[in-house]
């Protein structure tokens, strides 16, 4: 720990730092590697796997279910004869979720079917009635969403840049933040396209929700960049591209540890829900929040800095002072 | 002396802090004693277990949903809830189009029947008519209830009796027609007024109906081609109606106001005016014109919204335009319910069944604690991580967590009590979150004040400056998370909501708790030995944080150096100097900063 102290010593002073705009060929490479991945595997895959909510149907949870945690293949067989009995031709999704709980989706039932497969499944797993959540989802429910979620991606997208670019009082930082943005949201939904995690509504609340957080962590850093900056004017002997990575490095520890504690308790739902929940509301958001996090933050340093910097690197004053730096160092050598 | 106004800064904040506490508990103490609240949050449906509908309209393409109608939607499925005796019921808007209907517990087949039922307008010939059963039944037809004192002074038969007229034309009798209408069908019928629709069973049905259980039973549907028993809903009056005429599809528009005389001079006297499509046009004058002709009850046509006899007026004459008004005994209040029913039931816009999500008491409870234990995981995690990073300053961080927590726990808990709001999985989940969101926070504040000791200044100055450049920070991410919060709770359906209001909640306690607790403890803190010395284990250490090495604050002229300027004459500025060379620096910056 003194060690990581020392080493935000280090970065501070500038005595220790990673040239993360001088590379920054390097990082774009690899984002644009990583958002062609996540594409590209998620469309090999067969694009998303959406959730009963998108697809429509209807859904029985059964919860403690002492034979689900022992058998999971008896289980299976149970529910899927319980429906078979009612519905004739059905081909029930079956899972164990989370330890004790049994998950049915069939596709959508009339409420009279629903109710007479809940009181077969509750016979068939001898639990009260009570103890079966059922869900019946229109299937244009999930448009619905979809919908409503674009125009909130829209309007957040237009309102946070329209903040930003007043607060650092130039569009390209908020230009270069939605960029990073865009970058976190393929990356993360790449991620469920990758691993066939299922789409449902929760996780689309994480996937909003790293906007807010992805644009978080960018605006520490942005902080600083516009402070060090701002402040450098015509007469500093840093270029510009020095000054933005050296306040990139001073506040890395600040980053770092701002995601690690940001992303401690989602990671902690996420073993919740991973363990003892399964699949749900909780999994869902933290899974995508979890990804977001880390990618985010990965994004504000190496994506975000380095593009602000490609943008105002064209602009005659800011060349002017890596002009200016560059001469004055071997001037200010030769008088000593 | 110069130390005494931070710290007098810290206590006054210190003491509004107080004082926002103080005011949430005696706001939930209030709300306990007098409104029947609770210390603790009401939970939503999928943690306590209950129903949820979500309804949508069914909207033709490039058609789209009013608020005025969606309220009107609300209204209506709230009264046929309400009505079915189910308790603690909750009913909103969503997203600008949709209705969730959320009920405790599992609701009757009844229940649910009745609300995805769609409000349904129609026009029906009325045969024959009686009181309620509180009054003597045998006789049927309109003598019986003209006679009757304890008829409501709403449309009863007789002066008080609404009646379509758009002009003053003769009621012209019909003798053929008997208004006492004896069930003895031999025939089948011929047109919609024919007595022969009351066959013997109807009869019987009618004699025994009772008011009571229209309103109970709700769902009191008839085919459109078949009579229709049922009653008004004010008055109490029990109909045997014809099939149905017009539909309120059929009705274009409908409003109140006053009546005006041929003359264009307003009567006084309020009425609702209708207009009716094309083809409800022609229906409406087939109906009219028939029904003109007819006396008695049987002149009478009812409108019946959602089973129900809302208005059921006399015909005073054939109805040739479309434009029919509806005058009686009408207040602007009245009228403007009669015509705000006509109009609702009139849009073409069903509600569709979206979603039903039924949820069991085990599962939610067994949520809940899930959700809790992942709080106290992340929050254990969050504090231990605290604790190494910044030895003791993690206790700060720990003592504004609990405070943040109690903070929003009051708030939840208020908000529960006075505004009903209902605390989600979804929005357990924001809780948690939020847990990360307020610890980033005190770690921008930490950091930039560990960043200031780097310039070499005191702890108590390092706190200052530290916290005017940290707040704006937090003050800039917190906008972006509220702005993201506001706009999920504004645009998105769902469950999303939950979420997102905790997430603004938390984003506000934690500008409330940095700036009325951090920052204060801090500066208090700063005074210490054990911080403002910078103790090995106080996480403010100089030494451990390279101070030491700078020490160019006796070149600073000013506490208006920048950080940057700083760092970049540090380059310059490599050499050593001794720890009491240092502090005297930090003495005479000190000085100056405060």
């Amino acid at each position: 720990m003194s060690n990581f102290t020392a080493f935000g010593n280090d970065l501070y002073t500038g005595a220790r730092s990673f040239d993360f705009v001088g590379r920054r060929r390097i990082w774009y490479i690899i984002a644009a590697v990583a958002v062609i991945v996540a594409i590209g595997l998620t469309a090999l895959r067969g694009g998303f796997v959406f959730g009963i909510e998108f697809r429509g149907g209807s859904e029985f949870r059964i919860s403690q279910v002492a034979e689900a945690s022992e058998n999971t293949a008896a289980t299976t067989d149970t529910a899927t004869e319980a429906v078979a009995e009612v519905v004739s031709g059905s081909n029930p999704r079956v899972s164990v979720v989370g330890g004790d709980s049994v998950r049915v989706q069939t596709e959508q039932l009339t409420p009279d079917e629903t109710e007479e497969v809940r009181d077969a499944l509750a016979e068939a797993f001898a639990v009260e009635t009570d103890q079966i959540s059922t869900s019946f989802i229109g299937a244009t429910w999930g448009t619905d969403i979809t919908r409503q979620a674009i125009l909130a991606l829209v309007v957040f997208l237009t309102l946070a840049s329209i903040v930003m670019a007043l607060y650092f009082r130039t569009w390209k930082m908020a230009l270069a933040a939605m960029v990073a943005l865009v970058h976190d949201l393929v990356i993360t939904a790449g991620i469920y396209g990758i691993f066939g995690f299922e789409i449902t509504p929760a996780a689309v609340i994480g996937f909003l929700t790293i906007l807010g957080y992805s644009l978080y962590d960018t605006v520490v850093v942005f902080d600083k960049v516009r402070e060090n900056t701002g402040e450098d004017g015509l007469e500093s002997r840093r270029t510009f591209a020095e000054s933005v990575n050296l306040a990139v490095n001073q506040t890395l520890v600040r980053s770092i540890n701002t995601s690690v504690v940001a992303s401690l308790p989602v990671a902690s739902i996420l073993l919740i829900g991973a363990f003892l929940l399964g699949a749900g509301t909780l999994f869902d958001i933290a899974l995508a929040l979890f990804v977001g996090t880390i990618v985010g933050t990965y994004s504000s340093i190496f994506l975000a800095a380095p593009l602000y910097v490609h943008l105002r690197e064209g602009e005659p004053e800011v060349k002017k002072q890596g002009g200016r730096a560059k001469k004055a160092v071997p001037e200010s050598g030769a008088v000593r | 002396m110069a130390r005494s106004t931070p710290e007098r800064k810290a206590l006054r904040s210190l003491v509004w802090l107080l004082v926002i506490i103080v005011a949430l508990i005696g706001g939930n103490a209030a709300s306990v004693i007098w409104n029947g609240g609770s210390w603790t949050p009401k939970l939503a449906l999928d943690l306590e277990g209950g129903t949820q509908l979500t309804l949508t309209p069914q909207l033709a393409s490039g058609q789209s949903v009013s608020p005025e109608q969606l309220e009107q939607a609300v209204g209506i499925i709230r009264q046929r809830v309400d009505a079915s005796g189910v308790s603690e019921s909750e009913i909103n808007t969503q997203g600008g189009q949709n209705i969730v209907v959320s009920i405790p517990g599992t609701p009757d087949d009844a229940t649910l029947e009745r609300i995805r039922a769609s409000a349904k307008l129609e026009f029906r010939a009325v045969l024959t008519a009686d009181l309620a059963s509180s009054s003597t039944i045998g006789e049927e037809g309109a003598e019986g209830e003209e006679g009757d004192p304890s008829a409501s002074p709403s449309p009863s038969d007789g002066s008080a009796e609404p009646s379509a007229a758009p002009s003053a034309s003769d009621p012209a009798a019909d003798p053929s027609a008997d208004p006492s209408a004896a069930p003895s069908p031999s025939a089948s019928p011929t047109d919609a007024s024919d007595p022969n629709w009351i066959t013997p069973e109807l009869q019987e049905q009618f004699d025994s109906f009772d008011c009571a259980t229209v309103s109970e039973s709700g769902a009191n549907i008839a085919p459109e081609d078949e009579p229709l028993i049922t009653c008004e809903a004010d008055s109490g009056l029990k109909y045997i109606l014809g099939p149905v005429e017009v539909t309120g599809a059929q009705i274009a528009d409908a409003t109140s106001g006053l009546i005006q005389s041929g003359t264009g001079v307003s009567t006084g006297e309020w009425g609702v005016f209708l207009e009716f499509t094309g083809e409800g046009t022609q229906s409406f004058r087939e109906v009219t014109e028939r029904l003109v002709t007819l006396e008695g009850v049987r002149n009478q046509f009812a409108i019946v919204l959602d089973g129900q006899v809302i208005s059921a007026p006399r015909t005073i004459s054939a109805i040739t335009d479309g434009r029919p008004q509806i005058s009686g005994n009408f207040t602007q209040e009245s009228s403007k319910t009669l015509a705000d029913q006509l109009k609702f039931g009139a849009l073409p816009i069903g509600f569709e069944l979206q979603s039903q999500d039924q949820i069991s008491a085990t599962l939610g409870v067994s949520q809940l604690q899930s959700g809790i234990i992942a709080g106290l995981i992340g929050l254990a995690l969050v504090v231990a991580y605290s604790l190494l990073q910044y030895r003791a300053l993690g206790g700060v961080t720990i003592a504004s967590l609990i405070i943040a927590g109690l903070v929003t726990y009051l708030l939840i808990t208020y908000l529960s009590n006075q505004q009903g709001f209902r605390l989600s999985l979804a929005g357990v989940a924001g809780l948690i979150i939020s847990v990360g969101v307020i610890a980033d926070s005190f770690i921008v504040y930490f950091e930039r004040i560990r960043d200031e000791l780097r310039d070499g200044r005191s702890v108590t100055g390092a706190v200052e400056a530290g916290w005017k450049r940290a707040f704006r920070t937090i003050l800039i991410s917190d906008v972006i998370n509220l702005i993201a919060a506001v706009v999920l709770f504004v645009l998105a359906v769902g469950n999303v909501r939950g979420f997102a209001f905790t997430l603004g909640l938390t984003t506000l306690v934690d500008l409330i708790v940095v700036a009325l607790f951090t920052h204060p403890m801090m500066q208090l803190l700063g005074r210490t030995q054990f911080f403002g010395g910078g103790h090995r284990l106080s996480g403010l250490d100089p030494k451990a944080l390279g101070a030491v090495y700078r020490g160019r604050a006796q070149f600073r002229p000013s506490a208006a150096v920048t950080a940057t300027k700083k760092a970049s004459s540090s380059r310059e500025a490599q050499r050593r100097q001794t720890i009491a060379e240092r502090k005297a620096a930090d003495l005479r910056g000190d000085g100056k900063d405060s």
